[in-house]
């Protein structure tokens, strides 16, 4: 049971994976970058890297830093610091970005999270604009730069010490004229400008990385060989290649894709290593394209666009969450160690070679020509586009060619034997990087505001706007065929024909496959509220056994907040069908909720105590043991009152209760922690069930001791020295003084194997409960033995004031009053179940529809065990729990028999 | 086919579509060739069969729907300017169209008239109100067939739910526009008619 909290449920899983990853993160990172680092640097001190996760995780939380200065600018002064103490501690540089660590293991967590969750309707609706800019507008950059530079070395703006020609500085030219994808990011997503502006410059930036290797690539080889000889041949080669180079890459990407989202339809049964593919292929994907040659950013780009869908709608709700958080932390991990490390970088002397000339002629030029380079793309570009790009973009956009790790892991690869001015380009890449990052990065917020940017909305569609959407999707499809128009739409619909009938064949699971789009939109939109209705209500545990769909359509109600009145709208429980609950909500529905309220409040606390104890992360201790002792005796005060009536109702049973005499009142306080015990390790086996196998087995024989137990409580009917004969006619009075081996027998077999322990110590306390001496002492072992095997709640079950003092006085009673006790408890629960399970069985049809498609074939949920285990756990637990099969309910009210014993 | 569609097409046709609909010269009558080359009883009109020939169309779950929007109310033959009052809908939204001055009535292609297209298709009987039995006819016509009455019944429970502010069970013309507020309706209800 201590391993539960390990695997969450479902809703958890959302609602608080975001909280456990922010706990974990500190202590996974340090992990997770000794792994990487290790490789690059074996024996370096990790307090570095505490040290970057730590201050990493300071920026995430300091809202004044962040809401002025960018992360990645204080990320780099940071590095530059650090940078500064280790070069004065040890006078000479240790660490840097290595190059082989960056493009390894680095920019690929980076590319993988934004390749995997790039918005691909978006990033399609403005592929064409993204490629002219990230294609032309980068060739542009890098042959304007490279010939002005050389111009500027020519007329003498350039120092004569750099000892660089024509190709040296195309070659300078082409990697610093590259918008930097990590930069980007790292910059754009604290803007929040809309989501076009943003899809177009980041999606530039992805993809220039093609013509940026290209042109890389191409250069050296020409510096390499000497420009003398390369000759007119070479040329077309470079161009030839620059095609292979992006074409292949993005074959590569594709071709992974369909093999990721082909192998996980197949990981039904192997959930645990979905995320897995999903990393390994998608870094696969990177690797063999680097193998190649090709561009590695783009095939791992495409690979993420193109499984994503695939992937998604096949993996499981876990492992997609799994996936997103383990991306998104690993992508922010690698984002803070190369602008950590890109300060760092900065203070080495022995890389720096300062000319004011080419520092200031570079940057002035990259700024330059990128504002005219967009300039001009987007004069032609606007006349192609439905939505044209105005003024305010077209700044934003030349303001944000942000250069970044890329240019300087590039330029640090140069090798100083042919490019003689290679310390010279370092240190103007270094410079350029630090311009572009920190002060266009800083300026780029104010800049947005004070244009008017129209600013992104992170809101998620509702509905109607799902539906409606794509209706008009249909819309402009047809309209676009009766103007015979053979545009966008057109195309789209014919692709979506085409991903339809073969492709979504091919990589979904039938399961999926069958499944209307929309319908998961629903889903996922119900899911959502769901998720956030309870986040809201805090506590509205209680009316967690309302499950998604009708606390979904609540959720835009904001009047509809408290609990009460959740119960009695949604009276009947699960429902899918909100017209039932809204237009008929029926007297006796109402009368039904009204006292499942009640009876929710009064009998199932102790468990909810007892699943607070692995959720003891999330709530204050104090609150909760005062709300323990609260129900505590309001248990007390409820049990009381239900057991006067009851009382009549054994009457009629034509059981024999002259003996049950005023003492038995007294003598609850007594019974309740047997009671609460049975319910207790119920509660732990039915979570058993729900998320472990092995507990499920053990918890199989119950049927066996059921006749058992029932038989050793019948036979000793005569034998007992029971105090008053009236006694003896009762069957589980009469097993008082019968000898607990016939419990301690069969009843362990049940008990789980972590669980013996405790069982043994109650059974012992039993014992001493039954020898004939020491009226009031027996009870308190008792007590204590149970608040032992409680665990955390040794607090409440300790009976407050008058209570407890009635325990210890009317000892003597106890033995007699404790059985008759659970009898009556059996029936209020009974009955309770009855009503309950007749709910829930109303619902079953429209439960089957609401369940994951893995369910489907598990037995419908037993009426019994559902609604316990559901009235205080999150909807998606309660329809884990249905789904999970549970024990066979008939043999509930059994099973308690030896527990109780 | 350009030179026939605009000898039939007289010049002060064209002016008056062109300051009815916003369309341009060129784009009016690259549409009436269009429009000629649909017309397959050469009638000057078009009727649904007409429509209903267009390949594409027969495979687009609203087609029936977006045809029948070409049709004004009783009728089943259109001329070309009713052709292209519809098209004008779904022309996009240009700057200059921004700032006219708000006393002009209003140009077919505004937000609220691309809605009005849209809710129209929803909108069988023309009551101004998209009942939960319409709605459920517009999202089976969406979905496939593997996904079930009750399923959808949700969905649409759950669509009009969301919409509804004066609770009658159906969305008006103003809780459309308003549950749609958010959405770049002048970006997705346009398509780009060359020029």
């Amino acid at each position: 049971m201590i391993f539960l909290p390990y695997r969450p449920p479902l809703t958890q899983t959302l609602s608080l994976s975001l909280n456990i990853f922010t706990q974990v993160s500190a202590a996974d990172s340090v992990i997770v970058l000794n792994q990487e680092a290790e490789t690059v640097f074996p024996e370096q001190t990790p307090c570095l890297f505490c040290h970057v996760t730590f201050s990493s995780s300071v920026f995430h939380f300091s809202q004044r830093f962040t809401t002025v200065v960018p992360e990645s600018c204080m990320l780099i002064l940071l590095g530059l610091v650090l940078g500064g103490v280790v070069l004065i501690a040890n006078k000479k540089q240790l660490y840097q970005l290595e190059p082989a660590l960056f493009f390894l293991f680095l920019l690929p967590t980076i590319v993988g999270d934004a390749g995997y969750f790039m918005p691909a309707r978006l990033f399609f609706d403005n592929l064409g604009a993204i490629l002219t800019y990230a294609v032309v507008g980068t060739l542009w950059n890098a042959f304007c730069t490279g010939f002005c530079l050389y111009a500027a070395k020519l007329l003498g703006v350039i120092d004569e010490r750099v000892q660089a020609d024509l190709m040296d500085f195309l070659l300078f030219g082409a990697l610093i004229s590259a918008v930097d994808p990590v930069a980007v990011l790292a910059v754009f997503e604290e803007v929040h400008v809309n989501d076009m502006l943003f899809i177009i410059v980041f999606g530039e930036s992805l993809l220039n990385d093609a013509v940026t290797v290209v042109l890389y690539k191409v250069y050296i080889s020409f510096v390499e060989v000497g420009p003398a000889n390369v000759q007119t041949a070479d040329y077309f080669k470079g161009v030839a290649s620059f095609l292979i180079v992006s074409i292949g890459g993005t074959l590569v990407g594709l071709v992974f894709a369909v093999i990721l989202g082909f192998i996980t339809r197949f990981t039904k049964k192997v959930r645990i290593i979905e995320p897995l593919f999903v990393f390994l292929l998608v870094y696969l994907a990177y690797l063999t394209a680097e193998l190649f040659s090709l561009s590695a950013i783009l095939s791992m780009t495409f690979c993420g666009i193109g499984a994503n869908k695939y992937v998604e709608a096949n993996i499981s709700q876990k492992s997609r969450t799994t996936v997103k958080y383990t991306m998104k932390t690993l992508a922010s991990i690698a984002e803070t160690i190369i602008f950590i490390f890109l300060g760092i970088s900065a203070v080495d002397k022995s890389k720096w070679a300062w000319d004011t000339g080419l520092v200031s002629c570079t940057l002035i030029f990259i700024f330059v020509f990128r504002a005219v380079g967009v300039i001009g793309q987007t004069w032609v570009l606007n006349r192609f586009r439905l939505v044209p790009l105005d003024k305010i973009d077209q700044v934003v956009m030349s303001y944000g060619g942000l250069r970044g790790a890329v240019a300087f892991a590039l330029v640090v690869l140069l090798d100083g034997k042919h490019v003689k001015a290679k310390d010279y380009f370092v240190a103007t890449t270094i410079v350029v990087v630090f311009f572009t990052v920190m002060f266009q990065g800083l300026t780029i917020k104010p800049l947005v505001k004070w244009l008017k940017v129209p600013r992104s909305t992170s809101r998620k569609p509702t509905i109607n706007e799902e539906i409606h959407e794509r209706a008009f999707d249909h819309i402009l499809t047809a309209v676009e065929d009766i103007a015979g128009l053979q545009g966008y739409h057109h195309w789209r619909d014919k692709w979506e024909q085409f991903d339809k009938n073969y492709l979504s064949k091919l990589l979904l699971r039938k399961s999926v496959y069958r499944k209307s789009e929309l319908w998961e939109a629903y889903q996922k939109i119900n899911i959502r509220d769901a998720i956030s209705v309870i986040d809201q209500g805090g506590n509205v545990l209680t009316s967690a056994r309302l499950s998604l769909p009708s606390m979904a359509s609540r959720a835009s109600f904001p009047e509809v907040t408290n609990v009460t009145n959740y119960l009695r709208e949604n009276g009947s429980g699960v429902c899918l069908d909100l017209q039932v609950i809204d237009n008929v909500p029926g007297a006796k529905v109402e009368e039904d909720t009204e006292t499942h309220h009640v009876l929710a409040e009064n009998l199932y606390k102790p468990r909810r105590r007892y699943q607070s104890h692995y959720s003891r992360h999330f709530m204050p201790l104090g609150e909760k043991e005062r709300q323990d002792r609260e129900v505590f005796q309001r248990n007390m005060r409820s049990r009381m009152e239900t057991f006067k009536s009851t009382r009549y109702k054994r009457h009629k049973k034509e059981r024999s209760l002259k003996k049950v005499t005023h003492t038995q009142t007294h003598a609850h306080p007594a019974v309740i922690p047997v009671e609460d015990k049975a319910e207790h390790s119920d509660a732990e086996k039915e979570d058993d069930v729900g998320i472990t196998f092995v507990a499920r087995k053990a918890e199989t024989p119950k049927q066996r001791p059921k006749s058992a137990a029932l038989d050793g409580c019948q036979s000793p009917t005569a034998a007992p020295p029971s105090p008053t004969s009236g006694d003896s006619h009762l069957p589980w009075k009469g097993s008082v003084g019968s000898p607990p081996p016939c419990v301690s027998v069969e009843a362990t077999k049940i008990i789980p194997v972590d669980l013996q322990q405790a069982w043994n110590q109650s059974i012992s306390s039993l014992e001493s409960i039954s020898s004939p001496p020491a009226p009031a002492e027996p009870v308190h072992p008792r007590v204590s033995a149970l608040s032992r095997l409680g665990g955390p709640r040794p607090a409440s079950y300790t009976p407050p004031g008058s209570v407890g003092g009635s325990t210890s006085s009317i000892g003597a009673q106890v033995s007699q009053g404790s059985f008759c006790f659970p009898e009556k408890k059996k029936t209020e629960e009974e009955e309770e179940e009855e009503d309950e399970g007749g709910a829930l069985q109303e619902m079953q049809p429209l439960m089957s529809s609401l369940r994951p498609p893995s369910s489907l074939s598990s037995p419908p949920p037993p009426p019994g065990s559902a609604p316990g285990s559901g009235r205080r756990r999150n909807p998606c637990v309660y329809l884990r729990s249905l789904v999970t099969a549970p024990p066979p309910s008939s043999s509930e009210p059994y099973s308690r028999g030896p527990t109780q014993l | 086919m350009g030179s026939r569609a605009s000898t039939l097409l007289r010049e002060e046709e064209i002016e008056e579509i062109k300051k009815e609909t916003g369309f341009s010269h060129s784009q009016i009558t690259r549409l009436y060739s269009r429009f000629t080359s649909l017309d397959k009883g050469e009638n000057g009109t078009l009727s649904r069969e007409d429509f209903q020939r267009i390949p594409e169309l027969a495979i687009n779950p609203l087609g029936d729907r977006i045809i029948n929007a070409f049709f004004p109310e009783g009728e089943d033959q259109v001329n070309f300017r009713g052709f292209m009052r519809t098209l004008a809908h779904f022309r996009p939204i240009e700057d200059n169209e921004k700032n006219k001055n708000p006393t002009a009535s209003e140009p077919l292609n505004s937000r609220t008239n691309k809605l009005l297209f849209a809710f129209r298709l929803y909108d069988l009987d023309r009551d101004d109100k998209i009942s939960r039995d319409e709605l459920l006819q517009v999202l089976r016509m969406m979905v496939g067939v593997n996904i079930s009455d009750e399923q959808l019944g949700s969905i649409a429970d759950r669509t009009i739910q969301e919409a509804d502010t004066n609770g009658d069970n159906s969305i008006s013309f103003n809780e459309f526009i308003k549950v749609l507020e958010k959405v770049d309706v002048e970006q997705k209800m346009s398509i780009r008619f060359l020029h």
